[in-house]
Formats: structure tokens, sequence, C-alpha cells
């Protein structure tokens, strides 16, 4: 057995963003939001994740923007490590070790170096009970702190977030327990309880959700689990305390936000509906429905201009305060099942799942970033529980992905089961998968699998699906009939059948020669050529539930798992039983990249995960007790950059990524040691030194400057980013006369854009030529193709240079030559002036 | 206890009148309350919410308005006339015209010296309140449109009015209007807005409820507006203003008692603003009347009820002070019952009517009628005076009853289905109305059934026993024998037939046995009194209303309030504070042996909900009237239409 010490499980792509509630930063550009292992930084303006804040080893449970310095931010984690980050250039500036796994974190301006935490009240993880712990936080320089000061301010409170809250001015804490509300007032060390009935008789359910308070007057805001909203008030009275209940969401109220004047109070819940009182005029509200997803977190930015709701399908909303929906961040939807398996599009390399009703979601898992939603079912869907409706269980790709296979079925009763199966096609224009056939009721029975052949020359002609009816069909691409008929369409080409058995699984070889398909105990191998049934193999007892050829080197070895938890390998030359071993598998999988098979195995509770060779007696790499529960997806991922690492136990790992899906629905994958290395290496570089924010005209002067300073530096640099301007005369004269010599603006003005344009000196046929050229050049030198696509194009051409040079030199002088001429020689210009 | 046949009679339309209006006197702990036929209530918060007095109403009254002033009460009506109150003889001491039109509101300055009514015509009339009457002393200047709410800065010198699309101030001195402040409804110009409520607050803030549904809160110097609380999408009848001018309750069309504080937004600091907290709903009708005590939110309305809301951040939790109180039936028996005849006589305002009882013969657990209960006399009152009370004998041949004015007595001769009812002529009518030493009314009167004794109870707790039997003798009123005074009032009086005790149960739910032959107490009595009532007896709310007698056991004591009727058995032993009080399921389910053991005195029987009266007929069957809520509900008109989700 192999060890697994620095093979880690990780959430990485496709994790939850709506876990914890996001933070707005100051100016509401930026927003940040705990996403699995990183806290993702996000732009308000363009959806766009700017980068990751990587570092913490395990889920994140907390972000909050710095009190004291409105560029930093905390996280903390179930790790045991609160981290101070500078979000804006993603660098981690400190680490404080706590020691106990943290499930929330509260900050206040007026709490100077003191965060709040929740920990566990005892050290034994599966604690119930949870107490608030002040930290007070070392100030010193180094990376890597230990906080060591703790203490307790409350005791047995709720681990979630959103239950405790600080009053104003960081007065008081106020934290809910199911149906208690305790107010803790630092100044006078006192703390007050107010009590509520569990239920009165009107059907009222009277447990706290949340909570929040006023930021400039003493009011608390509580949610219940009814939908009452109650506004306390007078609570450091024992008795004289007072509150009003609101009462508009008819279910649970899951977050409440003042708005920083304390003017609005927002409320969400299951509705969806984002719903905005005005404070002391609470008969006026405004509402924001079809939000799309019942509402899991409010945030507010600090300066009131943005909302933001998290959803429970793992989207989060950016409102403008004018109740105005301005951006939608969306993650892997994730609903309580998946009834396709995940897959990989071959062309964007996205990971494709269910996602909305009736949807396929492709997503990025390189980018974390839904791609699209593709319409399978193109049926209304109607928000009720109860309906029967169509629903996609199935989806194939083929091998080059130009075609998609989808399943969607609807059963109304066992016996009128709706299937279709259609087939998409790629196409270039749209850049989407268009539908090209449909084939309703393909089967009698529910369709058990759907298989591609792996054809590498890329035109795939054939699907094989298998049923419950006992069949399976082979489709064929063909062309039409009428010959008015715009396009090629599909239709049943063969089919086949075993002894009456109901087949259960297919697989095509590698070279797509074979075809196997799982009759229950038997495997019949198939050629799809002829359709001859070639031979039949079979372990009884139990039926097979997984078949999987081997790849490359091994694709002689067939793998069946069968339910009477036996994992057997036939050798197809032999047709005979290579080897057996006793093991659960419930989902066998086969890396496309390399021989590596992996199977999930079900122990005692929990998965194991073995990835082998099948023709090698030994695992490469095992994992015990994954997590808990049965595996039943899973995908391995193409790498971009291929890992060159050379650990025995980490090879398997360096063609593909594999993820898998618990069935909890967290998408989790295997991390390498010097991935991660290099990660946090990465992520602990300065980015800027400057202090002075980047912006165009920065770049413009500042560069200019350095120019000034040390030319020969400048000429030492291989690759110049930003093209100097050819004339910075101008912009000289306009920021170094005083303003009351200057001439007017306008003049000034047309003189500075011109001074920006690219003077072009030679006709086009140069620049012709020069294309040629670098597309040569891209043939030879492979490895600088992302660089050159950043470099600007030299405007002073020595002329005749390249031409009388070009016969006589070898390939390193021409490659020498080229990268000198692609320099920037304007400063010469300006010496020569 | 025993078993009983039971005639449950529920055919007695009895139907309270809609509370108009109401007003507090906090010396005096009493209540007046102003019903829909001009009758006044008056309760006593002191002793447990009693109600001790009531001045019949008359068809011509239409009370809008009560104000109490020193112990004096005020009342004025849509008949243009102020009219105080007797409250010892219980009837009108004199009324006054003031000559506006109909009267809205009536409101009395905190010196007391004067009295401010709101007119039809647009005045507001000032009267001077005089030892014995009041006298008019001059007008305000007169507006465009009636006042119909009043109320006075509590130095006196100004005071606010209510009208319609506006609110005025007045200079009380002078009498001249300081300002105006419409309160128009901005986004439906063309509608009324009626300011039904306002309340001028010390510190210059005038409060203001109108039928736009909204609670304003103005300042009176400047007359801006300060804040607006919409709080219904109907009307805002009333406003109550709590002594210490913290907390404003607002009554509403939908039901709902809102109540607003003046909090402090940050703690520590003065700047008080009026925030809505609470809202009571106890109504299913217009709120029409609201009083805020010191403890309790008490609101009355179109439902009939009267609810005392105790406020939980001023009284102790879970004691009997903080328990929700709804008063629905008067605290005196409006059925009268001829015990040998089998009648029912059932008092209603203006008439009277007389009920046979019906019949049934055969056994088992549910008798089914084989006769009818049958009407036979519907006995109207002449006059517009209200009926006080009334009475039938218990051989069924005599009825009597009283107005304000006048007693009138009828002789029945019942004879097979042929009816004849005579009126007989009083011939001397001593009236005699309190006793010596008190001048508070005798609300209690009680005949021993031999027609020796009569004891008589008033309203101070006084329980006098006159000896009838001398009477023939002499005619004159023999005072037997005075009982002690007990702190709380008398509910219900009866002297026992055979043993000749005197049984009083009082508004504390206290119980005395008192012997008229030792004059003294039974020795039963002391030892209730010696281990005390079970606590849970003491929770009950309703008082009890009549007390009877079984001939056949004379050991068995017959008590009923509107919740329970229960029986005493005097020869078994008092039940312990920690014992169970219900306990008559469970003695059905143990051995008898042990069932001796577990039983005590008190046998409560809940089968029945909202009494009105039980007697027990000379057959040994009970008469039990009944009066479902439902079937008042059903009479009420339809409240107003709210939306409710789902719906």
């Amino acid at each position: 057995m192999v060890e697994h010490g620095d093979v880690r499980v990780v959430h990485k792509g496709g994790s939850k963003i709506n876990f914890r509630e996001p933070a707005l930063s100051t100016d509401s550009r930026f927003l940040l939001c705990a996403s699995g292992e990183s806290v993702k930084v996000f732009s308000t303006a363009t959806e766009e994740c700017l980068h990751a804040l990587q570092g913490h080893t395990d889920l994140i449970t907390g972000v909050l923007l710095r009190p004291s310095n409105h560029l930093q931010a905390y996280s903390c984690s179930l790790d045991g490590t609160v981290r101070l980050w500078d979000f804006t250039d993603g660098i981690l500036i400190r680490t404080y070790s706590i020691g106990y796994p943290i499930y929330g974190i509260y900050a206040s301006a007026k709490h100077e170096g003191v965060i709040f935490i929740i920990t566990p009240m005892h050290t034994d993880t599966n604690s119930e009970l949870f107490q608030l712990v002040a930290v007070h936080l070392p100030q010193c320089g180094e990376q890597l702190v230990e906080a060591k000061e703790l203490s307790a301010v409350l005791s047995n409170i709720s681990s979630n977030p959103a239950a405790s809250a600080f009053g104003r001015e960081g007065q008081y804490i106020v934290s809910a327990k199911p149906l208690q509300l305790e107010v803790y007032f630092f100044k006078k060390h006192k703390s007050y309880s107010f009590f509520l009935k569990k239920d009165n008789q009107k059907g009222g359910k009277n447990t706290f959700t949340c909570i929040t308070c006023h930021p400039t007057e003493d009011c608390i805001a509580s949610g219940h689990e009814d939908g009452k909203i109650r506004l306390w008030r007078n609570f450091n009275h024992r008795k004289e305390y007072t509150y009003s209940t609101l009462h508009w969401h008819h279910s649970a109220v899951s977050s409440l936000r003042f708005t920083p004047e304390g003017t609005n109070l927002l409320s969400g819940g299951v509705e969806s509906v984002l719903v905005q009182w005005r404070y002391n005029q609470e008969s006026q509200r405004d509402f924001l429905p079809r939000l799309g997803g019942a509402i899991t977190h409010i945030s507010v930015s600090p300066d009131g201009a943005l909302f933001c709701t998290s959803h429970s399908d793992n989207k989060i909303t950016i409102i403008q305060s004018c109740v105005k929906v301005s951006a939608v961040i969306q993650g892997l939807v994730k609903g309580d099942r998946i009834r396709t398996d995940l897959m990989i599009e071959p062309r964007s390399k996205a990971l494709v799942l269910n996602g909305k009703p009736g949807h396929l979601q492709f997503y990025s898992l390189q980018r974390d970033k839904l791609l699209y939603n593709l319409d399978i079912v193109q049926q209304e869907y109607i928000h009720e529980s109860g309906l029967e409706q169509f629903e996609v269980v199935m989806a194939a790709f083929d091998a080059s992905g130009s075609w998609l296979a989808t399943v969607e079925e609807r059963k109304q009763k066992a016996p009128e089961l709706e299937l279709n199966l259609k087939l998409w096609a790629f196409d270039d224009q749209k850049q989407s998968f268009v539908l090209n056939t449909t084939i309703s009721a393909p089967h009698e029975g529910r369709i058990t699998a759907l298989c591609f052949p792996h054809v590498s020359d890329g035109q795939t002609t054939m699907l094989v699906s298998t049923s419950r009816d006992g069949h399976f069909k082979a489709w064929q691409l063909a062309a039409p009939a009428h010959t008015e008929d715009e396009g090629p369409s599909w239709s049943c080409d063969f089919l086949g059948a075993y002894h009456s058995l109901v087949p259960e699984c297919c697989c095509f070889s590698a070279d797509s020669s074979l075809l196997a398909v799982g009759f229950q105990e038997v495997v019949t191998v198939w050629t799809p050529a002829s359709w001859e049934l070639l031979t039949t193999l079979s372990q009884p007892p139990g039926a097979v539930r997984d078949l999987c050829f081997g790849r490359l080197s091994c694709s002689k070895y067939l793998l069946g798992a069968t339910t009477s938890r036996l994992l057997c390998c036939w050798n197809l030359l032999t047709c005979s039983l290579e080897w057996v071993t006793s093991m659960d598998v419930s989902l066998l999988l086969a890396d496309p990249l390399s021989e590596n098979m992996a199977a999930f195995c079900f122990e005692a509770g929990s998965t194991d995960l073995f990835v082998f060779k099948p023709g090698e007696p030994r695992p490469l790499f095992s994992h015990k007790a994954l997590c808990s529960g049965r595996v039943t997806h899973a995908v391995f991922v193409p790498r971009e950059v291929m890992l060159e690492s050379c650990d025995e136990a980490s090879q398997w790992l360096n063609c593909s990524h594999l993820y898998f899906l618990t069935q909890s629905m967290d998408l989790l994958t295997f991390i390498t040691k010097a991935e991660e290395d290099k990660l946090t290496a990465s992520s602990k570089q300065l980015v800027v030194s400057d202090d002075v924010a980047m912006t165009p005209f920065h770049l413009l002067l500042g560069k200019h400057r350095d120019q000034l300073e040390n030319p020969q530096a400048e000429s030492r640099l291989s690759v110049e980013p930003i093209r100097q301007p050819s004339s910075s005369a101008g912009i000289n004269e306009l920021l170094q006369m005083p303003a009351h010599v200057l001439p007017s603006a306008s003049f000034l003005c047309s003189m500075f854009v011109q001074s920006l344009l690219i003077s072009v000196n030679k006709p086009s046929e140069q620049n012709k030529e020069k294309e040629e050229e670098m597309e040569s050049e891209k043939e030879e030198e492979d490895s600088d193709g992302e660089m050159e696509s950043r470099i600007s194009r030299p405007e002073h051409m020595p002329s005749g240079e390249s031409g009388c040079a070009a016969p006589a030199l070898t390939k390193e002088e021409v490659r020498e030559l080229r990268r000198l001429k692609k320099l920037d020689h304007s400063w010469m210009k300006g010496l020569l002036d | 206890m025993g078993e009983f046949v039971v005639h449950r009679v529920r055919f007695f339309d009895y139907m309270p009148s809609a509370i108009r209006a109401m007003a507090f006197n906090g010396s005096t702990q009493r209540l007046a309350v102003a019903r829909g036929d001009g009758a006044v209530e008056i309760f006593n918060f002191a002793d447990n919410y009693f109600q001790e007095k009531v001045i019949p109403g008359r068809s011509d009254r239409a009370i809008e308005a009560l104000c109490w002033v020193r112990g004096r009460l005020f009342s004025a009506g849509l008949s243009g006339e102020i009219i105080e109150y007797d409250l010892e003889k219980l009837r009108p001491r004199y009324s006054v015209e003031a000559y506006g039109g109909p009267i809205w509101t009536i409101s009395s300055n905190s010196q007391e010296t004067l009295l401010g009514v709101g007119c039809e015509d647009g005045t507001v009339k000032m009267f001077e309140i005089l030892e014995e009457r009041i006298q008019f002393q001059r007008n305000l200047d007169r507006q465009k449109g009636r006042i119909i709410s009043l109320s006075w800065h509590p130095s006196g010198a100004q005071i606010a009015a209510g009208m319609i699309d506006m609110i005025r101030i007045f200079d009380a001195e002078t009498g001249k209007s300081t300002l105006k402040r419409s309160s128009q409804n901005r986004t439906a110009p063309k509608t009324h807005v009626v300011v039904w409520s306002v309340a001028f607050l010390s510190n210059d803030t005038v409060i203001s409820g109108d039928s736009a549904g909204k609670v304003q809160i103005w300042d009176a110097v400047t007359g801006t507006l300060i804040r607006n609380h919409l709080i219904t999408k109907w009307d805002v009848l009333g406003l109550a203003v709590s002594q210490d001018e913290s907390s404003v309750i607002a009554g509403t069309s939908e039901g709902t008692v809102v109540q607003f504080q003046a909090l402090a937004s940050t703690m520590g600091q003065e700047n008080n603003q009026w925030v809505r907290t609470r809202t009571f709903k106890n109504h299913t009708h217009d709120v029409r009347a609201l009083v805020h005590t010191d403890t309790a939110v008490v609101s009355g309305g179109m439902d009939t009820q009267l609810v005392v809301r105790p406020l939980l951040d001023k009284v102790e939790k879970n004691t009997q002070e903080s328990a929700l109180r709804k008063i629905l039936f008067p605290h005196k028996s409006l059925v009268c019952c001829a015990r040998k005849a089998g009648l029912l006589l059932f008092q209603f305002p203006d008439h009277l009517e007389l009920w046979r009882l019906g019949e049934s013969r055969q056994a088992g657990d549910r008798l089914p009628v084989m006769k009818n209960p049958e009407k036979l006399i519907q006995l109207q009152n002449k006059g517009e005076d209200h009926i006080c009370c009334s009475a039938v004998s218990p051989c069924g041949s005599w009825v009597a009853f009283s107005t304000v004015s006048s007693v009138r007595l009828y002789k029945l001769q019942l004879s097979n289905g042929n009816i004849s009812i005579k009126k007989m002529l009083l011939r001397a009518f001593s009236a005699f109305l309190s006793f010596p030493g008190s001048s508070q009314p005798i609300h209690l009167l009680s005949a021993s059934e031999n027609g020796n004794w009569l004891a008589a109870a008033n309203t101070d707790g006084q329980i006098h026993v006159f000896n009838l039997h001398k009477l023939k003798v002499s005619s004159y009123l023999f005072l037997h024998c005075t009982l002690p005074v007990y702190s709380s009032c008398p509910t219900a009086i009866a002297i026992h037939p055979t043993t000749g005790h005197l049984l009083s149960a009082h508004a504390d739910q206290q119980i005395f046995e008192f012997s008229l032959k030792l004059k003294e107490y039974t020795a039963w009595s002391r030892s209730l009194q010696r281990e005390g009532l079970h606590p849970l007896w003491l929770q009950r709310d309703t008082p009890i209303t009549h007390i009877a007698f079984n001939r056949n056991k004379p050991a068995h004591v017959f008590l009923h309030d509107a919740f329970m009727f229960c029986i005493i058995d005097q020869s078994l032993p008092l039940p312990q504070a920690r014992k169970k009080l219900y306990n008559q399921m469970d003695l059905k389910t143990i051995s008898p042996q042990k069932r001796m053991q577990e039983s005590h005195a008190f046998k409560i029987c809940k089968m029945f909900q909202h009494l009105l009266s039980i007697h027990l007929l000379d057959d040994s069957s009970l008469v039990v009237v009944e009066r479902p809520l439902a079937d008042i509900v059903s009479q009420l008109p339809p409240p107003v239409r709210q939306k409710k989700f789902a719906t």
C-alpha cells in the first residue's frame, strides 16, 4: 500500500460561494467570498473573479473586512487559523494561529486589536456547544503569530454566525439561542437574557434564526422560524424591554441586515424575495422578487451603495441600493441530487452536469466559473413541488466534442414513462450545441447507459444506448433520405439483445473496435463494424454493474465491477480472467490520458479510493475513508499543463485531476504537495511594490520617469510590456509647465492625443511580411508563444536590416535578431533629438 | 355528587350591547363603561374587576363620551345633553342641554375645574364644574365642521380639538384658535379624514389618530408633523395615554390595539422617539374605547367584550395579575327560575320573557326532548327606561320587575293552556335604598325559602339580615344582624333553607358561611378560612353569580361562575393546596376505597361553558342556561374585511 502523505483532498473549484456571508469592500468595488479553502475576490462591476486568496487548509468559515484598515480582510477557517489579507493585491499579511476550529468571526471598530471568534466549547470535534471568544491579536511583524490571549465572552451559543451580532458602536454583542436572546454589554460586563415561548397558540414558531443590530440606534432585529421579524428595544432593562413585530415572510427569515445609515432593514428567506423595510415606517416596504433561489445571506457594503444576497443555488446577486439587480455571480449549481454523470466537454474542458431544472450546466473548473446553461428540455419549469416534469437523466459527449447525446425522462406512472433521446451537434458559428435529432421513445424501458465510441479522426457517427427493455441499440448518423433536407440526422442502425437479459452498462474499447455490453452476469463483446457477437465473459454470481476498458498499453484489459463485491479483469487477447479481487466498487473510472483507473469502493459506511493500472498487481495510490457515504459521481479532468512529479504516490495525478462528488454534494479533488507549495508561494509574492494605484496614466508617466533615470537598464529589458509613446515631450510640456502659461486645453488635448498615436511610417506590405514572419516564428518556438502575443509591434523598423541579414545567418542568429527587433528603440530617437 | 337531569337551555337570546366609551378613574380604580344601549357600568379594578354598579340605559340615550371628575361621572351623547350620574341611586342626577347639537366628546382639564364638550356645530363649549351641578361658561371660537375629539394640555392652558381634516389648538383662556394643522389625506385628497382621537401631552406633543389609519405625532408649538405611523388600512378610532406619558395605545377598526412607546433611540440619552412596539389583537370588531391604566391596556368595542390586557413589563410574570381577562357577561344573574313551576324568566333591557321548560321522559345519557320549551309571555316594558332587575316567584304566579322609576308586579294564572296576566297595584312601596352609615346602593337581595329572613348586600361589602317574620306583624323592617364587613364585594348571597346559614361569595373568590341563629361564622367557614382555598380556585377570573342549595342533601351547595359549576360537599374534607382541584375524572378511574380518601369538598364540572345561570328545580333536575359565544358573534355586524395570507 502506498502512503498518501503528500496528496490531500481539497475543495477546489465549484465549491460553495453561498456558504457564508460575503463581504463587500468599503468602496463597493470588490466582493470577498469564502469558497471552499480560498477566499475569492470578485469585481462587483464585471462579476469576474479577480483572484483567490489561497492559504487555508480547511473550509473557510468567515470573511470580514478589518475595521481599522479597509484594504485588509480577515478570514477564519476550520483549520484553526485567522489570516489577514491585503485583498486588493491578494497578499497574505499575517497568520494568527488559534488552535481550535473556528466557525465564525466578528470584529468591531471599537475593539482595537481584538477579534471575536466562535469555537467549540470542548476540544472534541463533534461537540454541539459553542462559545464566543475574544482573541487579542499580538502586534508583531512576523508572518505566523500564535494568538494566546483568549477570553470567553459568551458561552453556549449557536455555531451559526448569523445568530450573533455586534451592537451600536461595538458597545454590546447580541447572541440568539433557539428561544433566548442574550445581550452582553462590554462596559458593564453585564448580560441580559430575554426569553420567548416555544410556540404560541396561533401556530407561530418563535425560534430565532438570525439577528442584526441597528448601526446608530439601540435596536436589535431578530428573524424567526415563522417568518416574523422582531425589533427589540430598551433591552438594557430586565423587565421593561419591548419589541415590535413585523410579519411579511411566510416561512423562516434567513437573513437580516440594516443599511449602514440604519434607514432601511433588509430581510430575505425562502421566498427568494428581498424585502426592504423603512426603519420606523415599517408599513412601507419595497420588494425585489424573483431572485431565483432562497436567500441565505444578505450583506451590505459599508458605503451603502450595494447589497448582495447569497442564494441556495450557489449564486450571489449584487443589488444596487435602488433595489435593482446589477450583477449575478453564479457558482456551480448543485441541487439535492445529480442524475447525469460528471462529464468533461472535450472542447472547452468544462465540467458538465445537471444545473437548473431541465438544463445542463457547463462549468469551467480552471476559471471556476459557470460558462453557460444549455436548455435540454426546452419546456417551462414550474416551481411547484409534487409535479412530474421532464428531467435530464443522462448525457454523453463524443471524443471530439462535436456531438452531445442527452436523455430526458418524465415519469408520471411507472408504465407510462416518457423518454426522449436528443442529439446535439456543436455549431462552430454559434459556439454552442444545436439540437440535431430528437428521438422520442427510443426504448421501451428506462435507458441504463449511453456511449459514444472513441474515434480519433473526429467523425463520430455512432451511439450505443442500452435499456431496461432488454435491448441495446446502435444509432447511426445517416444522410437524409429526402434530398431537400438540410443535414444528416440520427437513426437506429442495429438492435441487439442477449438471451432476453437486461443490459446494465456498455463500454467501447480505446480504439473503438470492440463494444462490451454487460447483460446482468454476462459481459458480451461485439464488434461494431459487423455487429457480431465475438465472445462472452462472465463471473457469476452477481450482475455486472460497471464496465471499463483499459487505455494505452493496457487496452487489452476489460474491467468489470459486479454486485457481488468483485472487481474482475479480463484479458481480451486470451479471453480469460486475468485477476479478480473482492471489493464493493461503487464507481469505476478510466483516465483518458493514461493507463490509470480509479475505483471508488464502499466499505463500512465510507468510501475508499484505489488508483491502479490494470496490468500491475499493486495499486498506485489508495486513500482510505475518503468521505462518508457512497461516491457515485467522479471524473478525470485533463490538466492543461502536465505535472512532472516523479513521486510515486502522486504520479497518477500528472495528467489529470480527479474530481468526485460526495453524498453531501461537495465537489472534492486531490492536490499534491508540490502543487500546493507552488500556489502558496505565488500568493506570497508581492505583485505591486508601489503604493500608487496602477492607472493607465501612471503606467505612462511612471515608466517614462524610470527610463529617464536609467536608460541603460531599460535597454536590457528583454520584454517591454507597454509601448512607449514616441514623443513624450508633449506630455512633459503638459505636466511641467506652469498652468498659467499653458495654451488652451483644446490645443493641448489634440497634441496629447497625437503623441499617443502609433505613427505608421511603413505601408501595409511590410506589415504583411511581418505577419508571415510571426507565423513562422510560432512554429519554431512554441514556448515563446504566450509572450509574443503581448509584445507590441515596433514602429521604427531599421529598414533593410532584416532583408540583407536573412540569407547568411544561422537559425540562432535569426532568432536573436528577431528578439532585438522586437525591442523598443524609441528611446534612441529621444536621444538623437 | 350525584346525578342530575339537566335542562340545557340555549334559548335565552341574551345579546350584550357594544361598548361605546370608557373612562377610568385612577384614584378610585373605577372604570366606567358606556354601552350602546345607554347603560353605564362601573367596574372596580381594585376588587378583581368586579362589576359593582349598572346604571340602566334609556332607549333614547346614546352616550358618546364619558368623563370622571373627582369621583363624579359625566356623560355626553348625541342627544346633545351632558348628564351627571348619581352613583348611589344608580340613575342620572341631572342633565344639562349644551345647545350645540349632538355632542361628540367631553373632556375635563387636569385641574378638574372645567369641562369641555365638542359639538356638532363646531363649537367647543366650556362648562364650569360646581359642587352640585355644572354651569355653562363660554364658547371657544366656532369652527366649520364638527368637533370630534378633544384633549386638554395637562397645564390646562390649551386644548386640542380633532375635527374633519384638521386639528386645532385653542387657547383655553382666550378661546382663540392658535394653530391649525391640516391632516388631509394627501394620497386621496377627495376623501375626508376624520380625526377620531387626539392626545395632548405635557411636552407640547399632539398625537392624533384618524380615519386614514394613521397615528400622527405633531409638534404643538410649530405645528409640524414629527412622525407618521400607518397602522391600519381602516380607521384609528381611539387613543389612550398612560399616566407617565411614556406609552400611547391606539385602537383600530381591525380590532387591534397598537402600542407606541417613547423610547430613547440610544441608551442613556434623552432623545425619546415614539416607536411602534406591540400589537394586541383581542377583538374581532372595532375597538371604540380604550383606557391605559398603569399596568394594563383596557379595550372595548363593537364585539361587546371588555378586555383587560396587562402589560407584561409592568406586572410580575406568571401571576394572576398578568393573565388576560375578558369580561363577557354581566356579573349578575339575568335569569330567574320558578323552581316549583319549572318556569324561567329572562330579563332583556326592554322586555321580559317567561318560558316553560321542555320535558323528556326517557332515561339515558342524552334525553330527547319530548315537549319543546315554550315561550309563555313576553312582557314589554312601557316607557323609555330599561329594566333594572326582575324576579319570578317560586310558584311561578308572580312576576315583578323594576326600572329606574317604577316597580311593577304582575299576577300570572296558568291553567291548562290559558294564560292570564294581571297587573297588581303596589299599595305601599317603602323605598329604602341604603343601609344606615353607608350611601352605597344595595345590589344583592336574598330571601330565605320559608320567608323569614331577607339578606341584603351593598357594594361597600356590608351584608344585613332582616327579619321578615316581624314585618307581617309590624310593617317595619327589623334588622336581625349585620355580618362583619369583608374587604371584597359580595357577588352572591343565599340563605340555607334548612340550617339557616347565610352563604356569601365574594369578588376575590372567597366564600363565607354565617350562622343566623348564632350570629357568627360557622365552624366550616372558619376551617375554610384557616386552611385557605385552593390556588386554582382563587385564580378563576369570573365571579360566582348564584348560590343554590339542594333540599335533599343539606350539605351540598351549588355555585357557578361563567365557566364552571361546583357543588361543595360540606361533609367532605377541604382540598389541600398541593392536591388536584379538578379531580373528577381521576376519581372515576380509581377504586372506591381510594376514591373516598382522594375526594374533597369541591366537585367541579366544566362541561357547560359560558354559563349565565344554574338553578335546581324541586324535582332535583338542574337548569343550565348557556349562551355560547358563537351565537353572540353571529349576531354582530360583519367585521371589516381584512386580507388574510393565502386567501
